[in-house]
């Protein structure tokens, strides 16, 4: 019987024998970064790892909310009053009074007439995109899009289509190949992009969707609290709010909780409701969780200076690696990454920042958008300088013991010139690990 | 084969020699995947620059269904046609 079913599991599973291998490659270095287990978490930036405090600094926990006071009151209050869950969707059990309240919260924050929230932020992608957009229609998405908007894409039957990342022209020139074609145009893309951190060029994302007569959706996972004089993301700090005619996020980076959301003035939205099967046919946001987040953003706009401070960590952060020669992102904002050259050496780097006491994101392609690995971190405002200042040092440390910085920064100067005087920081990197390995 | 298929074939071929470092075979039943070892993104590239070279939009369920080479100058062909 054990035998048999033995034999049944290995065939199904036989497709993932290359998988396998890599990840069990992965572990043979050290501690595999897709299996960490904190045996506690003292803050929103420290955690225990292997009875050690170790410092997070890849946990998108951007406004360090996870710990606040209020937020945490006000789900302590929540589950005794209403409960652990909700134990089924809003559709089949009804919906709280609270879902209203964090539905019209967020509505009110973004100053849109209708919101609906979903049980995680890859939810709402994968709703909004399948629903928005059906058979006939089109979605045009960026190529580094994050995999819950291609999965979304997946779900639904519009035909998809990429566009050069953060490439405008390029979106245009797409657009109009398929002007002549009958169904809608749905163009997605994001206000932060998770991997390297930089930001989609909204206004002229937006002149371009105006111009064609498409729909523009801005998926604000990264930016809600981060970006905007208020918080509310890109399509504020870029000033085209009005062309957004779909703001999704989440509720688990800055908001510090999980779920996601999808805003819009759209009439008629909410027929979605009983269109859209990611939010009909899962179980609804618990209470405490949704108490925490109406908390949360009422936190975040009651304290604007979080965001300043994160933005002052994050300056400290990018350009303390960027001086020291690291091959970070094109610009500086709370998502620090440092390309490495190849896998194994970024898994050994990785596994040296750890067992100095830094916890980061370990990225490999193609989760990348280029070949490059990433050690991606994220910063929060509540990360003291003391706390940026060690990683920082424990990177040039461990970057200098791996060859992935020069020895000494005086010839890592000389060698800059000489090597690639118009290159900018992340060739010279990548030429200075190259060389060594 | 029609003429256009080709064509498309030919160029198709003529793009992916400036892509490839190294000489390899190519023609009507070469695996892009299997036979020439690009990774997803590398094909994705590619794609896109088929795309332009044509003035075509090739949706992405149909570069799912495309393993050869001969199946990606049918797709083109296709697609040509429709534009």
């Amino acid at each position: 019987m054990n035998c048999a079913e033995g034999i049944e599991l290995v065939s199904i599973l036989s497709k993932f024998a290359p998988l396998r291998q890599t990840y069990d490659s992965l572990r043979s270095v050290g501690q595999n970064p897709f299996e960490m287990v904190f045996e506690d978490m003292l803050s929103s930036t420290e955690g225990v790892y292997k009875g050690r405090k170790t410092i997070l600094l890849g946990t998108n926990n951007y406004l360090g909310l996870t710990f606040d006071d209020a937020c945490i009151e006000e789900a302590v209050t929540a589950v005794r009053a209403h409960g652990t869950g909700t134990t089924g969707s809003r559709i089949a059990n009804g919906s709280y009074g609270t879902h209203r309240e964090l539905e019209h919260s967020l509505a009110r924050f973004f100053d849109r007439k209708h919101c609906m929230v979903f049980s995680t932020g890859y939810q709402a992608n994968l709703g909004m995109l399948s629903t928005l957009a059906g058979k006939g229609d089109y979605l045009l998405l960026d190529t580094d899009s994050h995999a819950s908007i291609y999965d979304g894409a997946r779900l639904g039957h519009a035909e998809v289509v990429r566009f050069r990342h953060n490439d405008p022209d390029d979106l245009y020139k797409r657009l109009k190949r398929l002007s002549d074609l009958p169904g809608e145009k749905l163009v997605v893309v994001e206000g932060v992009y998770s991997m390297l951190g930089d930001t989609a060029p909204l206004r002229e994302f937006a002149d371009v969707k105006r111009q064609m007569g498409a729909w523009l959706m801005v998926d604000e996972a990264h930016s809600l609290g981060v970006l905007g004089a208020n918080g509310r993301g890109l399509a504020e700090e870029a000033g085209v709010e009005a062309d957004c005619d779909f703001v999704v996020g989440t509720f688990s980076k800055s908001l510090g909780s999980v779920g996601g959301f999808c805003v819009s003035n759209l009439d008629d939205f909410d027929v979605l409701r009983v269109a859209c099967r990611p939010y009909m046919f899962t179980a609804s946001l618990p209470p405490a969780i949704m108490a925490s987040t109406i908390m949360a953003l009422r936190r975040m706009q009651e304290e604007p200076q979080r965001r300043q401070q994160l933005h002052e960590n994050a300056q400290r952060l990018y350009h303390g690696l960027r001086k020291l020669g690291f091959a970070v992102g094109p610009q500086c904002s709370p998502i620090v990454s440092v390309a490495v050259a190849d896998a194994p050496l970024a898994v050994e780097f990785w596994n040296r920042l750890l067992e100095g006491g830094v916890y980061l994101n370990l990225a490999l392609p193609p989760a990348t958008p280029t070949p490059a690995p990433l050690l991606r971190s994220s910063v929060s405002a509540v990360h003291t300088a003391a706390q940026i200042d060690r990683a920082v040092q424990l990177f040039e440390a461990v970057g200098r013991q791996l060859g992935v910085l020069p020895p000494v920064v005086n010839q890592a100067r000389k060698r800059q010139a000489a090597v690639a005087p118009i290159a900018g920081h992340a060739e010279v990197a990548m030429v200075a690990s190259g060389g060594a390995r | 084969m029609t003429e256009t298929s080709r064509d498309s074939q030919a160029e198709i071929i003529d793009g992916l020699r400036q892509l490839l470092k190294k000489q390899v075979p190519l023609d009507a039943s070469t695996n892009i995947v299997r036979d020439l070892q690009l990774d997803s993104l590398a094909v994705m590239d590619f794609i896109m620059s088929l795309e332009d070279r044509f003035e075509i939009v090739i949706p992405l369920d149909r570069v799912a269904e495309v393993e050869t080479l001969g199946e990606l100058a049918r797709v083109v062909d296709e697609l040509r046609g429709r534009n």
